[in-house]
């Protein structure tokens, strides 16, 4: 594995390996040192081109507890504001030593044509590409759903786990629908039809369009943020209306199993698709989601870039 | 491919070592025995299972990886990490034990020293190995030892235990030069 840009790039095996590094280091970051010398010297460019929390301050604390050099690089106050091109963004990187460029671009496939040009010869890692893809963050996911539901086994096989909301613009749902299926969880796409993608029938996850009908089944549910900021025509009525069907309340939290968690990839629009008590309540894993980050992205960074990739490249 | 341990001295060795660290340490009770994966954590458990039998108590084990502070990971293809399981006492003011299998370089120690470090300051730290085969290229030493066998630097020296191997015995594979 020399990047990480798509969930497809992944094998089964690959995909556990990173669950099972990635507990190794949360150990870490549970302990009183957090600081390991694994990737001393190492540096690695946050290259974000979108906004994000999140993502950046955990790649980079990620990077960070594992001693590498951290360049943060947004959109804003950079030469990208004045019109400069991926690649000559790439090759200035490339000529400031950059041993790996964590992306998050507003176009599909920017991370991958950042990978497959000669622009630079670091490893690339997809922090989410417009709304394609957003394989972290479904790591993460799939990793707090391993940690709390599947008992011990180190896939999801059994597990059933509901997306819901604006599939359409989440990069996060497609990653998660292709990791969650991979590690043989059963994936519910929960939608109104127009916030469903082009194509989604040929996705390996079943469909319904009516929460109520799939809550009481799911061992998991997962709320996606309604992406006003890419909607430019009216995908529902009103957000009333939408909450009402396809929101997270407190009386769908009352219909969920006992055991089941209510996640969210965040950041949450409190009152839209989930409201403050279910957000907050004792069934939500949020919070938690944002720590476990910081395990997968430092799990991500030292398989990519701790050992040579001159030798091999098997995780 | 030559047999230089079988079972018995295997078990016999583990024995010793097992009285030697009371000797030292006059009693079980401030040890802390932590083995590095794969093969020094089974050797591990499998003293403190003799120790706790001599004194009659349990004592504290534990399983420490290094992987994350070795330095020869630039070297190899990236590795997976192995299980670290400090035992309740943690190991601060503890007298620690580091237990391993096969004492080559030197360097596993240095990484499992720094990793130490990282868990808490320790009032000492031993060196228990099964085989100690020389060439050292850091000043390291081991406090027990099994058996000390010297080799070439271009043999290598198997260790299969029987939690995975499903035998016991230590192997030295190619010519002494």
């Amino acid at each position: 594995m020399k990047h990480l840009l798509s969930i497809n790039d992944l094998s089964k095996v690959e995909a556990i390996s990173i669950l099972d590094t990635a507990q190794e280091m949360a150990r870490v970051s549970d302990g009183p040192m957090k600081k390991l010398p694994t990737l001393r010297g190492r540096t690695i460019v946050n290259l974000f081109a979108e906004d994000s929390t999140r993502t950046r301050i955990s790649f980079e604390a990620a990077a960070k507890r594992l001693s590498a050099d951290v360049i943060n690089f947004s959109a804003k106050g950079s030469s990208i504001s004045k019109g400069e091109s991926l690649k000559d963004t790439a090759q200035t990187l490339q000529a400031m030593g950059a041993d790996a460029v964590i992306i998050r671009h507003g176009a599909s496939g920017a991370a991958q044509r950042l990978a497959d040009s000669r622009w630079m010869s670091g490893a690339v890692i997809n922090a989410g590409d417009g709304t394609h893809e957003h394989p972290s963050q479904a790591l993460i996911d799939a990793f707090t759903i391993r940690k709390h539901l599947s008992k011990g086994a180190s896939d999801l096989i059994g597990l059933r786990v509901a997306i819901v909301g604006d599939v359409l613009h989440s990069r996060v749902a497609r990653s998660n629908v292709l990791l969650l299926a991979k590690l043989g969880a059963q994936v519910i796409l929960v939608a109104p039809p127009t916030l469903l993608p082009v194509g989604v029938e040929s996705w390996p996850c079943s469909i319904s369009y009516n929460l109520d009908e799939v809550i009481g089944s799911v061992d998991a549910v997962m709320m996606l943020r309604i992406q006003m900021e890419r909607m430019s025509e009216l995908f529902f009525p009103s957000a009333r209306e939408y909450s009402r069907y396809f929101g997270l309340n407190s009386d769908r939290i009352k219909a969920l199993k006992p055991d089941a968690i209510v996640m969210h990839p965040g950041p949450m629009n409190r009152g839209l698709e989930i409201t403050a008590d279910a957000a907050d309540g004792a069934r939500s894993v949020i919070v938690e989601q944002v720590a476990n980050g910081v395990s997968i992205r430092m799990a991500v960074l030292y398989l990519l870039l701790a050992g040579s990739q001159e030798i091999g490249t098997s995780l | 491919m030559s047999l230089v341990l079988p079972a018995p001295d295997i078990s016999r060795a583990l024995t010793r070592i097992s009285h030697e660290i009371l000797e030292k340490n006059s009693g079980s009770s401030a040890i802390t025995l932590l083995g590095i994966p794969t093969r020094g954590a089974h050797l591990a458990k499998r003293i403190a299972e003799i120790i706790s039998k001599i004194e009659g108590t349990p004592v504290q084990v534990g399983t420490l990886d290094i992987t994350l502070h070795r330095d020869d990971l630039r070297m190899r293809p990236p590795r997976a990490l192995m299980p670290t399981m400090i035992p309740s006492l943690g190991v601060e003011d503890r007298n620690v034990i580091l237990i391993d299998d096969v004492l080559f370089s030197g360097r596993t120690i240095r990484a499992a020293l720094d990793a130490l470090g990282e868990v808490g300051r320790p009032k000492s730290v031993q060196l228990a190995v099964l085989v100690d085969r020389g060439h050292r290229q850091l000043p390291i030493r081991a406090d027990y030892v099994g058996k000390n066998i010297p080799t070439s630097n271009s043999q290598s020296v198997i260790v299969h235990l029987t939690e995975l191997d499903g035998v016991d015995e230590v192997l030295i594979e190619g010519a002494s030069e």
